[in-house]
């Protein structure tokens, strides 16, 4: 009779492994809990089954990475009990690679409503549609910040964060560079910009040069005013800091991406009296910038910065699709919320990325 | 050419990267690794340039007897010292570098990273002073969430760690979530602007 039962319920599924690469297979089982040992067994086509790995009463899948593409493969479970040795019905499964993740579709469609919005209105701008977009207070105080080292005569200092250029927000910096370095030499001031990485450097040392060639001024640049200092987080706030103390900058500009150093680095800025502006995308650092620098970047604004100083009207296109794109999202939130708070998750459900 | 060569190899792998995601399948799968991984060495090779940089320009620094060549000889002889004990007696436990980095290293860096606290104490005490209704709500709530995280908090009122968690779950993660959902909008669109080539001052250009 109990033996009866354990066939009865002892069940195994196999099938392709979802969204992969290929070379997997997941099955699922289901057993009864009286059983002394279990295995999973499995053969090809025309050959013995042999044992793959040992199962407990609480399995109930396993994920096979060893199979071959294309191949048949048959499973069983097989479950030693007190009374005798029991092998459930045979499942067969052929593994193969995937074309698409489906479990991202939902990011696949706004990526391509993101993106068609921005596209659409970079077409727009192209044709000469006037573009309007709101004043940004601490782009509109690059200039003056800068203006108010060169009265002061003393350098203007900037820190592109502290990751390396594959960062995105290291490239934002280096763009917001290339303005704040045009600027220093059409004043005719210096530039110190340590780094923390050595292709930040190099990247560095080139838009720094090529602004002062733009500002017809190549005779004032130095090119040992970008340099490296070093790849340890706190040694390079130690060194920054240092040369905070030292050369007493004007105006200080930190843009990029930042973690603890941030406060260390801004609240020594402060103590120096420097004018500063902060720009990051880290929203865990954002409460630091804002508290010890005049002005700050938050977020969406530092990526805006380009095209902002710019006034290109492809760029300033791509900051209209990118606010379409929020108004998008924020009736997504309104809805879902609306529709959750009656128990209807259907919004939630549809944008979850696996 | 100078200029369009970078910025078809950037629309490429752009591209291909945006592919990839949504392609399990080789050859897409694991191009994300791989791409790293070319990436780290080409920059362990950049470290050399940084190394060189930092040669010449100390080096200079201590010739000429420029202001603070001072610092410029401690920096060289730590280089020096670090470099050469490495090198003769290796890196692991017991080594003179490893003596090097427990003794030397690591306690600077603490001591940099413990100032942390000074500076949230003063970045804190100009931030939260009441001076109009925003800076007065920001000080009361923050009393509320420092209150609430610490035991005297629960002494004083055992509502006050309720009162702080909600703080932090609802308002605080909303303001959160809305700076996030800017920041990830900001970078789909300047990320676009880059692999198009709309953006491109990184490389010199206007």
């Amino acid at each position: 009779m109990l033996i009866l039962f354990i066939i009865s319920s002892l069940s195994i599924s196999a099938f392709d492994t979802p969204n992969d690469a290929g070379g997997s297979v997941t099955l699922k089982f289901s057993y009864p809990s009286p059983f002394i040992s279990g295995e999973i067994m499995r053969k090809e086509e025309g050959k013995e089954f042999e044992r793959m790995v040992a199962v407990s009463p609480s399995d109930t899948y396993w994920i096979d990475n060893s199979v071959e593409d294309g191949v048949k493969y048959y499973y069983q479970v097989v479950l030693t009990t007190e009374e005798d040795v029991v092998a459930s019905e045979p499942a067969s499964v052929i593994s193969s690679p995937q074309w698409f993740h489906k479990g991202r579709t939902t990011m696949l469609i706004v990526v391509l409503l993101v993106c068609g919005l921005i596209l659409f209105f970079i077409k727009q701008a192209k044709g000469g549609k006037e573009l309007y977009i709101r004043r940004i207070a601490g782009l509109e105080a690059i200039d003056e910040a800068v203006g108010r080292a060169t009265e002061l005569g003393r350098p203007v200092m900037f820190i592109a964060g502290i990751m390396d250029i594959d960062d995105l927000q290291t490239i934002a910096g280096i763009t917001i560079l290339r303005r704040v370095a045009k600027k220093a030499a059409e004043y005719e001031s210096q530039i110190l910009m340590p780094t923390s990485r050595s292709l930040v450097m190099t990247a560095a040392q080139e838009t720094v040069k090529e602004a002062y060639y733009d500002a017809g001024r190549p005779d004032i640049f130095n090119p040992n005013n970008v340099f490296y200092l070093t790849d340890d987080q706190f040694g390079f706030a130690a060194g920054c800091d240092g040369i905070m103390v030292r050369e007493k900058p004007g105006a200080i500009f930190m843009m990029g991406s930042f973690y603890a150093e941030s406060l260390i680095l801004a609240e020594t800025g402060h103590s120096t009296g420097a004018i500063q502006i902060a720009g990051t995308a880290m929203p865990s650092q954002l409460p630091f910038f804002v508290t010890a620098c005049d002005y700050t970047l938050i977020g969406e604004e530092f990526f805006a910065a380009s095209a902002y100083l710019s006034k290109d009207p492809l760029q300033l296109g791509s900051l209209k699709g990118q606010d379409w794109g929020k108004a998008m999202f924020f009736a997504l939130i309104v809805v879902g919320s609306v529709l959750a708070t009656f128990g209807f998750t259907i919004i939630k459900d549809i944008l979850i990325v696996q | 050419m100078k200029r369009q060569v970078p910025l078809i190899i950037t629309f490429i792998v752009g591209v291909v990267m945006v592919i990839q995601y949504f392609i399990p399948r080789q050859p897409f799968a694991g191009l994300f690794d791989t791409f790293n991984r070319w990436f780290l060495v080409i920059a362990v090779f950049a470290l050399l340039l940084g190394l060189l940089n930092l040669l010449r320009l100390h080096v200079n620094k201590v010739k000429k007897i420029d202001k603070g060549w001072g610092y410029s000889v401690v920096l060289l002889s730590g280089l020096v010292a670090t470099i050469f004990t490495g090198a003769k007696w290796g890196i692991g436990t017991g080594t003179p570098f490893n003596y090097i980095f427990v003794n030397i290293q690591q306690p600077m860096g603490a001591t940099m990273f413990a100032l942390l606290a000074f500076f949230i104490a003063s970045a804190s005490f100009r931030a939260f002073r009441a001076r109009n209704i925003d800076a007065t709500l920001l000080l009361v709530a923050a009393i509320i969430v420092m209150l609430g995280r610490v035991p005297i908090g629960n002494i004083l009122w055992n509502k006050l760690p309720l009162i702080a968690d909600w703080i932090m779950t609802y308002p605080n993660t909303a303001g959160q979530r809305a700076i996030m959902i800017g920041i990830a909008l900001g970078t789909v669109s300047y990320s676009l602007r880059v692999i198009l080539g709309i953006e491109r001052t990184y490389l010199g250009g206007e």
